[in-house]
């Protein structure tokens, strides 16, 4: 079991190869990858019962976990590589013609670790909801985990979802929302605000926790108060306070990078900002 | 060329009796319907098993995410609501997280065509075969009438893979044989002929008997092929029967863009080029009306096969 300082220098190589990732494909969606990429670190490598090695796309017996904001593959497949999903030299095959690694997640290559195709926005937590009310009927006490954009908040779907969640009481979803304020266009507030995330959840009849996503301990924490809170008649919603593009100067803070590659020259500049902690693939 | 009618009787209860059997015999089998499970007959395995019926709401894109998840770990989901609702108003969530993702999700469609009657356009949908005879790997039914919907039904939850299963709202002749065995993607010859085939589908297979035993008597040999299951489509059926007859007419309640004839014609096209006439829909939405009144004023009746027979008879 990872400590915060292992769970830190794993999310500072995740952060590496979400760079060198983009970089080589010459695209994808850096920018919400770095904001997601302390999460996911803890979820993958610490939070989440799950066994690479004898992963089904059943989820029969263990966690399971859906990237709802489908672009945010850099982070996803680095953590799944880095926890043993499959080698992590593949990371290098990504977007290329042929490859498992899908720009977006997709069932149709045979990568293990992905249980349902996403990309286009706000399908993938009435997924979750559909997975976790099989593991109700099929007496499977394990998690589903799910994550959010907030630009992808605006999709009608999340809260239809959101309205089911809290009819059937789906207890046993852990919902997590990256919520960096940033979008393609420009902030959340300025294309389409969101206005009260937190009251809307809790509105909508959700257990609602907000936490600093890029703090491990804060992260940790969530992720308890949020298994305690399991098997209460609510879903559970964790609005994780993250930064776009955390991690490295140029990117954090602004949706400029949110679904562009840097140069070489930038992305060396960006990775000496992160230590290699683990061996670059 | 006999066929008995034991009843007029309304596909959409053939469907909801195939599923409180499946109901009964399937256990893995769990129903959601967004606010028309009376309208979908779905109330029997709803009141059958309670603890595998999932009420949506008026909340379509969700139940289709809803369902794709359940089926990943072995649920065969039935979900339902009409055509229209379950098609146009979803085409994306079930283009990802059904068709792409591959879940093994059946989307239950009542009140297709246009004889859902005095609703009007906004429910009528003559559009959906299109829709999801273009999505990959997406199979597409529709039954004829009462027996063989309810067969069907049974018979898709055998199937692994997406499924589209379309049917209606009005009470027409149910003349497939009770105990027949619904077979996925094999056409069936209803009655054999020399001069013309008629390929029909749903509704318009009754049409296309009544069509087929007035062109009798005038001396027309009328092969009769129902085609139920559009996706995957039975081509040697198809190419067999065409080498023989050399004519075509395709019956449905649908547009032609997207619709059977469109993808009898290709085949043909491929394979055996004849001349094909259309009893469908040329671009353009339906209205208020009875089921009856509506089939008439846009040529979807026997009267309109007849037509088209003798057209396409004049093109050989």
């Amino acid at each position: 079991m990872c400590d915060t300082n292992q769970l830190s220098k794993i999310s500072t190589q995740v952060r590496r190869d979400i760079l060198r990732m983009v970089t080589l494909a010459k695209s994808g969606h850096p920018g919400g990858s770095m904001s997601s990429t302390d999460i996911l670190t803890a979820l993958f490598f610490k939070v989440m019962k799950h066994s690479p090695e004898n992963w089904t796309r059943d989820g029969k017996g263990h966690d399971m976990f859906f990237l709802s904001a489908g672009h945010m593959t850099p982070v996803l497949y680095s953590v799944m590589a880095r926890s043993g999903y499959f080698p992590v030299s593949e990371l290098a095959s990504f977007r290329k013609c042929g490859t498992r690694l899908q720009g977006h997640p997709s069932i149709r290559k045979g990568v293990p670790g992905i249980y349902e195709a996403a990309g286009s926005l706000g399908q993938g937590l009435s997924v979750a909801l559909g997975a976790a009310l099989a593991k109700k009927a099929n007496n499977d006490p394990n998690f589903v985990y799910v994550l959010l954009g907030d630009g992808e908040s605006q999709e009608g779907q999340v809260w239809e979802a959101a309205m089911f969640g809290a009819q059937h009481k789906v207890d046993n979803v852990i919902a997590m929302t990256d919520w960096n304020g940033q979008q393609i266009d420009g902030t959340v507030d300025s294309v389409m605000s969101l206005g009260d995330l937190q009251g809307k959840w809790e509105k909508f009849g959700w257990h609602c926790i907000v936490a600093d996503g890029h703090d491990f301990g804060c992260i940790e924490d969530a992720f308890k108060s949020a298994q305690c809170e399991s098997g209460k008649g609510k879903p559970v919603m964790i609005l994780f306070k993250t930064e776009m593009g955390h991690g490295v100067d140029f990117m954090a803070g602004t949706c400029e990078w949110h679904g562009k590659a840097p140069s070489a020259e930038l992305c060396e500049k960006g990775l000496a900002q992160l230590e290699e902690t683990l061996g670059d693939f | 060329m006999k066929f008995e009618n034991s009843g007029n009787k309304d596909t959409r209860s053939g469907f909801g009796a195939g599923l409180a059997e499946l109901g009964r015999t399937n256990p893995d089998v769990v129903a959601l319907c967004a606010d028309l499970t009376g309208s979908l007959k779905m109330d029997q395995f709803a009141k059958e098993n309670p603890e595998r019926f999932y009420q949506a709401g008026i909340a379509e894109a969700n139940m289709v995410g809803v369902g794709a998840g359940l089926a990943l770990s072995g649920k065969i989901p039935f979900i339902g609501s009409f055509a229209n609702f379950i098609t146009a108003r979803v085409y994306d969530q079930i283009r990802q997280s059904v068709a792409y993702g591959n879940t093994n999700v059946k989307i239950c469609a009542s009140h297709a065509g246009i004889t859902l009657g005095e609703d009007g356009a906004t429910h009528q949908t003559m559009e959906d075969i299109g829709l999801m005879r273009m999505l990959p790997g997406m199979t597409v039914i529709n039954p004829c009438d009462y027996n063989q919907t309810k067969a069907a039904t049974i018979a898709v939850a055998e199937h692994q893979g997406p499924v589209y299963l379309r049917f209606g709202r009005p009470s027409v002749p149910n003349f497939t044989p009770v105990d027949q065995k619904f077979e996925i993607g094999k056409a069936l010859k209803l009655i054999e002929g020399t001069d013309v085939t008629i390929f029909a589908t749903g509704h318009l297979v009754w049409e296309a008997i009544q069509a087929a035993q007035t062109l009798q008597q005038e001396g027309i040999s009328v092969e009769l092929i129902n085609i139920h299951t559009i996706k995957p489509l039975d081509e040697k059926a198809v190419i067999e029967s065409v080498a023989k007859t050399g004519a075509v007419v395709c019956a449905e309640e649908h547009l032609i863009a997207g619709g059977l004839g469109e993808l009898v014609a290709g085949v043909l096209a491929r394979n055996c080029p004849a001349p094909v006439e259309f009893v469908s829909v040329d671009d353009q939405f339906g209205q208020s009306g009875t089921p009856a009144e509506l089939m008439k004023l846009y040529g979807l009746d026997s009267e309109s096969i007849v037509k088209s027979v003798k057209k396409v008879l004049s093109r050989k």
